[in-house]
């Protein structure tokens, strides 16, 4: 029980210290696969998307 | 689909629904036999009635319908359902016209406080919430439910998930409306602002949501096209942070379960940050998100433009997620919430600039190659200048949440200017845009039955909410500077009443503002009525509209 109570812990800190370096890591992640200029023939059909339905 | 049996059987979901409503009739029965208070009673009665209506017509559609459910494909092309959309557009323009009128009314309560009528049914304190309700979850919402709806079903390439599941949901939320709304009449409410309805209201609402998040979700997990088109992601984050917020701020003990009365789980402080994390995100999900998704299909498809940025959508959409959840103490500057909390609710606040802009920037720019049609079609005029508004009130709001500027604006008519530039401008003009270009394609017309009075709409309304937001600017700042103004023997210089009786033009000129909002939506309802009822060859449109196939 006190060992599945510090390993608990031990996550929650985790978390609660270093959400921020998280979610900036999570973002960059996003922005560079937005950015990434193999995608861009992608995204350039996908912003037609509306446009190309029956 | 190929092969339907000849012996017609009931699918889970109607045998299911129907003996769910069946004993919730009962229920409701009970409840309202042993009820405490006579609203808890009046919404019980409520609930029995159109519980039993839906084991009817649950029933009935059963018995009139063949034996196979509808196709999701004919001759290889989606059988798209746009039976609940056309639902919830017809119910979006109904409460669109009572939410502005209560708002009209109220704004004239302001002015002449003897519309109060000296009753408890009528008094301000009772329609404000009528009215706010009614505009955002009613209007609004039916908007968002029946653009959803139609966004991802075309984007997607595939017919709606589920059978009786959308009209569950369409259906259902409007009840909720109903008991919501006849509830603040009779007074019944939790006092938290645009969370008023009471446990038992909630508790539907949560029902109805998660069908609502289950039958988007379970429709693009069907789709046949391999992206997932950017609007979707935004209906999506809106539908799902709706559901967490709404739990997050709702947890509430019934005094008696036969009983309208409920105290909430959050004490002091705790509940006022709950209750401003969930409205500052309901304005962050709901009124941005959920509208940005109808920008993001509406105007490509009505400027017959491809998105300007399809890489900036991806940028603001995950920005504006990470800032919005942390802006919300924005609303509780200089009370009892410790001071660092509400720094970070201004910082993040004036970070959320960048993607609000960002937005701005995509929905305006996807009109390059086609700015000319601003002059010749008054719904992506409409379209664009909701954009507009959307970028001005997302610059005052992060303005009026850093702290000196708040400590002049807040509690003062310069916050109700805000939020109606925000909800005249922006939310209101995309979705009467998204009506109009919704009307006719679901009901197979040509097109609108007048351009003309679409021209008459989107002017008359400008100049309501010109006058609505100028009238409140002064006003707001004029009863900031009163209240803070101290005279040199260092007593405050003016008396409330005083700073009351400044007010008084300005909410004349507040009320004529939106006389001219609801003016322009009954124009808006009869063009709309007109084009449904009007045969497709009898219209003739100087600019033809894409047929809805």
């Amino acid at each position: 029980m006190r060992a599945i109570l510090t390993v608990q812990n031990i996550t929650s800190d985790f978390v609660t210290t270093f959400w921020t370096p998280i979610f900036v890591g999570i973002f960059i992640a996003i922005v560079t696969y937005a950015l990434w200029p193999r995608n861009q023939k992608a995204f350039d059909e996908a912003a037609r998307m509306p446009l190309r339905e029956e | 689909m190929s092969q339907a049996s000849s012996s017609k059987t009931m699918t889970i979901g109607e045998s299911g629904l129907s003996l769910m409503f069946a004993v919730t009739s009962f229920l409701c029965v009970v409840a309202a036999a042993k009820a405490v208070d006579a609203p808890f009673a009046f919404h019980a009665s409520l609930g029995a009635a159109a519980s039993l209506a839906a084991v009817f017509v649950i029933l009935n559609r059963y018995f009139d319908r063949p034996a196979a459910l509808p196709a999701y494909e004919i001759n290889g092309r989606p059988n798209y359902n746009m039976g609940p959309i056309k639902f919830a557009s017809v119910m979006a323009m109904f409460w669109g016209i009572a939410g502005f009128t209560v708002g009209l009314l109220i704004a004239s309560q302001l002015a002449w406080p003897l519309l109060n009528f000296d009753l408890p049914w009528t008094s301000f304190g009772r329609l404000r919430p009528l009215h706010t309700s009614a505009v955002i979850f009613a209007f609004g919402g039916n908007v968002l439910i029946a653009t959803s709806f139609y966004v991802v079903q075309k984007t997607s390439r595939v017919r709606l998930a589920g059978d009786l599941a959308p009209w569950f949901v369409v259906v259902g939320y409007n009840f909720f409306i109903l008991i919501a709304g006849t509830g603040y009449l009779l007074g019944v409410t939790q006092s938290k602002e645009y969370a008023e309805p009471e446990w038992y209201a909630d508790l539907w609402l949560t029902i109805v949501w998660v069908t609502y998040l289950l039958v988007f979700l379970m429709t693009l997990v069907k789709r046949k096209e391999p992206h997932i088109f950017v609007a979707n992601w935004f209906y999506l984050a809106f539908i799902l942070t709706i559901a967490v917020l709404h739990l997050g701020n709702n947890p509430a003990l019934p005094v008696s379960v036969f009983g309208s009365k409920s105290y909430i789980a959050w004490g002091g402080v705790q509940d006022a940050m709950f209750q401003w994390w969930y409205g500052h995100n309901a304005v962050g999900f709901f009124l941005t998100a959920g509208f940005l998704a109808i920008m993001y299909y509406f105007i490509p498809k009505r400027a017959e433009r491809p998105i300007y940025s399809y890489r900036l959508s991806i940028i603001h959409f995950w920005a504006l997620i990470f800032l919005y959840i942390w802006a919300g103490p924005h609303h509780l500057h200089y009370t009892a919430l410790p001071d660092w909390a509400q720094t970070l609710g201004m910082t993040f606040s004036i970070m959320l600039w960048m993607p609000s802009w960002g937005g701005m920037i995509n929905g305006l720019m996807t009109l390059s190659g086609a700015w000319d049609k601003l002059r010749t079609d008054p719904v992506l005029r409409m379209l664009v200048v909701s954009v507009a508004f959307y970028g001005m009130s997302t610059f005052e709001g992060p303005m009026m949440s850093i702290k000196v500027v708040n400590s002049l604006s807040h509690y003062t008519d310069w916050t109700i200017g805000h939020v109606h530039s925000g909800a005249l401008g922006w939310v209101g003009f995309v979705s009467f845009g998204a009506l109009y270009c919704l009307v006719p394609w679901l009901w197979d017309r040509k097109g609108l039955y007048s351009l003309k009075l679409v021209n008459w709409h989107f002017w008359i309304a400008t100049i309501g909410i010109v006058l609505y937001i100028s009238a409140m600017w002064v006003s707001g700042i004029l009863q900031g500077l009163m209240w803070r103004a101290y005279t040199s023997l260092g007593f405050l210089e003016y008396s409330f009443i005083e700073t009351v009786e400044a007010m008084h033009p300005f909410y004349i000129i507040r009320a004529a503002g939106g006389a001219l909002f609801l003016i322009g939506s009954l124009i808006m309802a009869y063009n709309l009525w007109m084009t449904v009822r009007v045969g497709e060859a009898e219209v003739q449109s100087p600019v033809a509209l894409q047929p809805a196939e």
